[in-house]
């Protein structure tokens, strides 16, 4: 977990945290082993919307900024894959641009607001704004003038045969279930690492103290405004991949991917799982997907009320989040055990 | 669904199971049999649910059915739910689920474009029979693929020339803004040029829009002699109250293909349903004994939970009846045997006619009818006319000639 | 000319809309600074029992009074169960509010079902400048400027508006005058919610009414409230202004996804220049 530098050496963490790292890996990696195909379909979808949540969480838990807006990020990078991989025939570089347009989007926004001065509240409103553009925007391009190249954008449908990614090295292979489940992992794992390491370097805490108090950062001499847009575009790249990785599970992207709806899940994910631990997120995600697609399947009637019901107790009753709520009891059991003897 | 306690029962895989009731199963002899398994994803929740609703209890209806006949050689039929909530990942992830790990025989799922289209890659990725119930724009061409529902060529051949008689020449065409909406635009003009007549205007509305007073003001500006509708949705119903509130329904009059699928009828008022012009393949009013037996099950199975059965319900009742023919010729549930089975001339005997199966196109050749709204919340048939073939779909796709064909064709008009 | 008597009245209606839906939000926001995401799904509660009520014989004004009194006692019932644990947290209320909607949702599907019998709207029809319109059109924006005014009036002239504004501005000390502020914040919120089950009744005739339909408003009113600023009532008229002005006239004049595209990128702009809304600026008055 990633609290204050108590021990480890400096940004770098202590070997227990590396151990844990290690372990999940290690269990990911011989999970296909054990389960089903069907299982590991599931496993990428999750592995793939955690990195969103933990994009989202990064921004609004360490960066105090909280977006509404990922979900543009991450629709922008789903089609900017969709439209350059079906219009060329390579894959590698339409991954990058899902990666770098998004970043590119998410740094004209941010410089419009950071830089803007614009209130907690307000920032919350104008990312919710342009992932609404975007969403109505892209829904209403189903006729067939709307077309980059030789790709329809689909409007409300979206774009249903996005091809897998290639693999390079070889004449014609793509990646296939078992693949797209390694690489989703793959990717989620280093992300978080990359940013549990950055949160611990200078620029990191630098980050948490402009969250904890802006203006005391800034009369410490720090510009807060360039570390908060960096922070902005850096979880725009992630969302914006992310995307792009959801297009290649799902052979397919829609304005859905824009939806208020998808906003909500990130948002109650990263609530769920607890804003002040990086991990937080993936955990929200785990949890909120399997219960949905357990819920589908059972004769609840109505999932959106046991989501509702979640939300709202989660909110009242965790004020950082399930996760922490739980780790903190597991600390206070652990304090009383070893003061009882 | 009002599936009692006891038909419940979990899987080992984790899915919902319905199966007929004990009773069911002990008199036609099945209870111990290992059963056919009947994949069915759907939206039960969420805000396309108004559809897909009679489709999921007209299905469960016909697999009572079947199981109380005897079974499909001998098994009974077991079918296995999934609620997609209105979501196109869910669609996704239970289709996989359905074919990967518990195993169905046969899916059918969907009602909305997108979620056909997320879904059939991964019926050809898994190699599944798929069932796609619903009426949408045509141009499906795949061999692993069966449409039992009606598609706009097939309506709009009748349906423009009697709106063009009935009202004149000059039409207004609104529609939903997906490609539904853009590729039934195409038609009407089409059939509107062959009939002499023209298009004022066109326009689309996202699903959302649920204020029309500046369409209603253009459409009067524009003075049309009748006004096209293909809006969908729950928003795009206000748009019937909102034009008859104008007082412009009285000299404007509406035709609708899609108006009636989401039960709107049952919805608005008499003033507002009154003079609707519509063109659909079922109807509550048919005067089949077929229809008659069938209304008679929903009431007796559902009692009072369907004043008007919709037309969605139909297709789902048909499409499990028309496979369950193929898997009878078949003699087998194995797919490649069931698809040769039906493209050797299935046909069955459904509520709303003969339905009879087009191997070329793996699409349906059905009745349609010709009605107006009444003051009853329901329609009146004016005209029927029998066994349409799905020209649309005809013009692009052949699977006899190219049984390897995987695609959605975009018919040009 | 005919056509700029048409337009300049979609350009009125589409104001009186905004003006109607977003009142309670105003309310509830500029008064209490709480963001309640589940305000659409109040009025829709509020066209359901307009619906249940009229269905069930009754006549057409006292449904609305009902209506706006039902949907106020849920409004008031929620702030004491939810709302009220979470004052001054505003990012925490706008989530927990955001799960009270979906809960709505979930919860009237189940008991009414996905769909609904409506209502018709009564008065006829009426002619403006050549073409026919609902006349039920003009009396919602004369009911929104009455809602409005009588608002204001509460709001500024009245004692229980002025203890409800004391309280906001200082509860210490109006608790110390005798004032219990958690009763004020319970009837604020409630009154609130009572105005936006009213327009939700108000606007029942004229649209379809849904489990779903709170999601169609519920971005209208947050965003107009929210760039209307901190003066609740003055805020979200002007406010209403100019985004009911923009999308009246750009929905007729081209079509509703220019017209709601404009309205958001208006916003946008407005929030740059003005960051804390457009009566961010004023202290006093309401």
């Amino acid at each position: 977990m990633l609290r204050a530098p108590s021990r480890g050496f400096g940004w770098i963490p202590h070997w227990s945290w590396w151990a844990g790292v290690a372990a999940s890996f290690a269990s990911f990696l011989a999970l296909p082993a054990f389960v089903s195909e069907y299982a590991l379909l599931q496993l990428s979808v999750i592995a793939v919307l955690s990195m969103l949540g933990v994009s989202e969480g990064f921004l609004w838990g360490f960066s105090g900024i909280l977006s509404f807006g990922q979900t543009a990020f991450f629709g922008l990078g789903g089609y900017t894959y969709a439209v350059a991989a079906l219009n060329s025939d390579h894959t590698a570089l339409p991954l990058l641009g899902a990666i770098i347009l998004p970043g590119l989007l998410a740094a004209i926004v941010g410089y419009f607001m950071i830089y803007g001065r614009i209130g907690e509240i307000y920032v919350s409103v104008i990312t919710l704004v342009v992932t609404l553009i975007l969403e109505k925007t892209m829904r209403a391009t189903s006729s067939d003038e709307y077309v980059i190249g030789s790709v329809r954008l689909g409007g409300q449908n979206g774009i249903p045969t996005v091809p897998p990614l290639n693999v390079p090295f070889t004449a014609d292979g793509t990646l296939g279930l078992t693949g797209v489940y390694f690489l989703s992992g793959i990717c989620l794992l280093a992300i978080y690492v990359g940013l549990a390491l950055a949160l611990r370097h200078r620029w990191g805490r630098v980050l948490v103290a402009i969250r904890e108090n802006e203006r005391r950062a800034e009369l410490l001499g720090y510009d807060s405004r360039i570390y908060k847009l960096w922070a902005f575009v850096v979880a725009g790249m992630i969302a914006g991949f992310a995307g792009a990785l959801y297009g290649i599970w799902g052979n397919f992207v829609s304005p859905e991917m824009f939806s208020l709806g998808q906003s909500a899940q990130i948002l109650i994910w990263v609530i769920v799982g607890g804003r002040t631990i990086l991990a937080g997120p993936i955990v929200g995600c785990a949890v909120i997907q399997y219960l949905t697609a357990a819920l589908g399947t059972a004769a609840v009637g109505q999932v959106t009320l046991v989501l509702g019901v979640i939300l709202m107790l989660a909110v009242v009753l965790f004020r950082e989040g399930v996760l922490p709520a739980a780790w903190s009891g597991v600390h206070r059991i652990q304090s009383r055990l070893r003061r009882a003897d | 669904m009002s599936f009692t306690r006891r038909q419940f029962i979990r899987t080992a895989t984790g899915a919902l199971a319905y199966v007929s009731s004990a009773a069911i199963l002990e008199s036609a002899g099945l209870a111990a049999a290992k059963p056919i398994k009947l994949g069915n994803i759907l939206d039960k929740t969420g805000g396309l649910n108004i559809y897909c609703l009679g489709q999921i209890d007209a299905i469960a209806l016909a697999v009572d059915e079947i199981n109380a006949a005897g079974g499909l050689l001998g098994r009974p039929v077991e079918l296995l739910f999934y609620d997609s909530q209105s979501n196109n990942q869910l669609n996704a992830q239970y289709a996989a689920q359905a074919l990967l790990q518990d195993k169905v025989d046969v899916l059918h799922a969907g009602v909305t474009s997108s979620s056909r289209e997320v879904m059939r890659p991964i019926v050809h990725r898994y190699r599944g029979l798929y069932f796609y119930n619903s009426l949408y724009e045509g141009g499906v061409c795949d061999r692993l693929f069966y449409n039992t529902g009606i598609t706009p060529g097939q309506q709009l051949q009748v349906m423009i020339p009697a709106a063009v008689k009935k009202f004149g020449k000059k039409c207004y065409i609104i529609a939903a803004d997906y490609n539904y909406g853009t590729i039934t635009a195409k038609w009407v003009q089409k059939f509107l040029r062959d009939q002499g007549a023209q298009d004022v205007a066109v326009e689309f509305f996202p699903l959302d829009v649920n204020n029309f007073s500046p369409l209603i003001a253009r459409i009067q500006q524009k003075s049309p002699n009748f006004v096209f509708s293909a809006l969908v949705g729950a928003a795009h119903m206000s748009f019937y109250r909102q034009y008859a509130a104008s007082g412009v329904k009285k000299t404007i009059p509406i035709a609708s293909g899609t108006y009636g699928l989401g039960l709107e009828n049952t919805q608005l008022s008499p003033d507002e349903n009154e003079g609707i012009l519509v063109c659909a393949s079922y109807l509550p009013a048919i005067a089949t004994p077929e229809n008659k037996a069938f209304l008679d099950g929903m009431n007796k199975k559902y009692p009072g939970k369907y004043s008007y059965v919709p037309e969605y319900a139909e297709y789902g009742y048909v499409g499990v009846k028309l496979w369950a023919e193929g898997v009878k010729k078949a003699n087998s549930v194995e797919h490649e045997k069931v698809i040769k089975a039906l493209d050797s001339g299935t046909f069955v005997h459904a509520p709303s006619g003969m339905v009879k199966l087009d191997p070329q196109t793996h699409h349906v050749v059905r009745d349609l009818h010709l009605a107006v709204g009444n003051r009853e919340q329901s329609f009146t048939v004016l005209e029927s006319f029998s066994q349409l073939q799905p020209i649309d779909t005809q013009s692009v796709c052949n699977l006899i000639k190219e049984p390897n064909t995987n695609k959605q064709f975009e018919i040009k008009l | 000319m005919e056509q700029a008597i048409i337009v300049a009245y979609q350009a009125v209606y589409a104001i009186a809309f905004l003006i109607l839906i977003s009142l309670g939000l105003a309310v509830i926001f500029g008064m209490m600074r709480v963001i309640n995401l589940a305000q659409g799904e109040f009025m829709m509660l509020g066209a359901y029992c307009c619906n249940l009520a009229v269905k069930h014989g009754m006549a057409l004004w006292p449904s609305f009074a009902l209506a706006a009194l039902a949907v106020g006692a849920f409004g008031m019932l929620i702030e004491r169960i939810l709302i009220r644990f979470l004052y001054g947290r505003i990012i925490d209320t706008l989530l927990a509010t955001w799960g009270l909607s979906i809960f709505i949702v979930g919860g009237t599907t189940i008991i009414m079902g996905p769909t609904t019998e409506s209502i018709p709207a009564p008065f006829g029809t009426m002619t403006v400048g050549g073409y026919g319109v609902p006349t039920y059109t003009l009396f919602l924006i004369a009911f929104a400027v009455l809602a409005l005014i009588v608002t204001y009036v509460l709001l500024r002239y009245t004692t229980a508006g002025l203890v409800a504004r004391g309280t906001m501005q200082n509860p210490v000390m109006a608790a110390a005058l005798g004032v219990p502020p958690e009763a004020v914040y319970m009837l604020t919120f409630g009154f609130g919610s009572a105005l936006t089950g009213l327009a939700g009744a108000v606007i029942a005739p004229l649209s379809g009414v849904s489990p779903t339909m709170g999601g169609f408003f519920i971005a209208k009113m947050f965003i107009t409230v929210i760039v209307g600023g901190q003066m609740a009532l003055l805020g979200t008229l002007s406010a209403s202004t100019i985004f009911g002005g923009i999308s009246g006239t750009v929905d007729y004049l081209v079509n509703s996804v220019v017209g709601d595209i404009c309205v958001l990128v208006v916003a946008i702009a407005l929030l740059r220049f003005l960051p804390l809304g457009i009566t961010g600026r004023f202290h006093r008055g309401v």
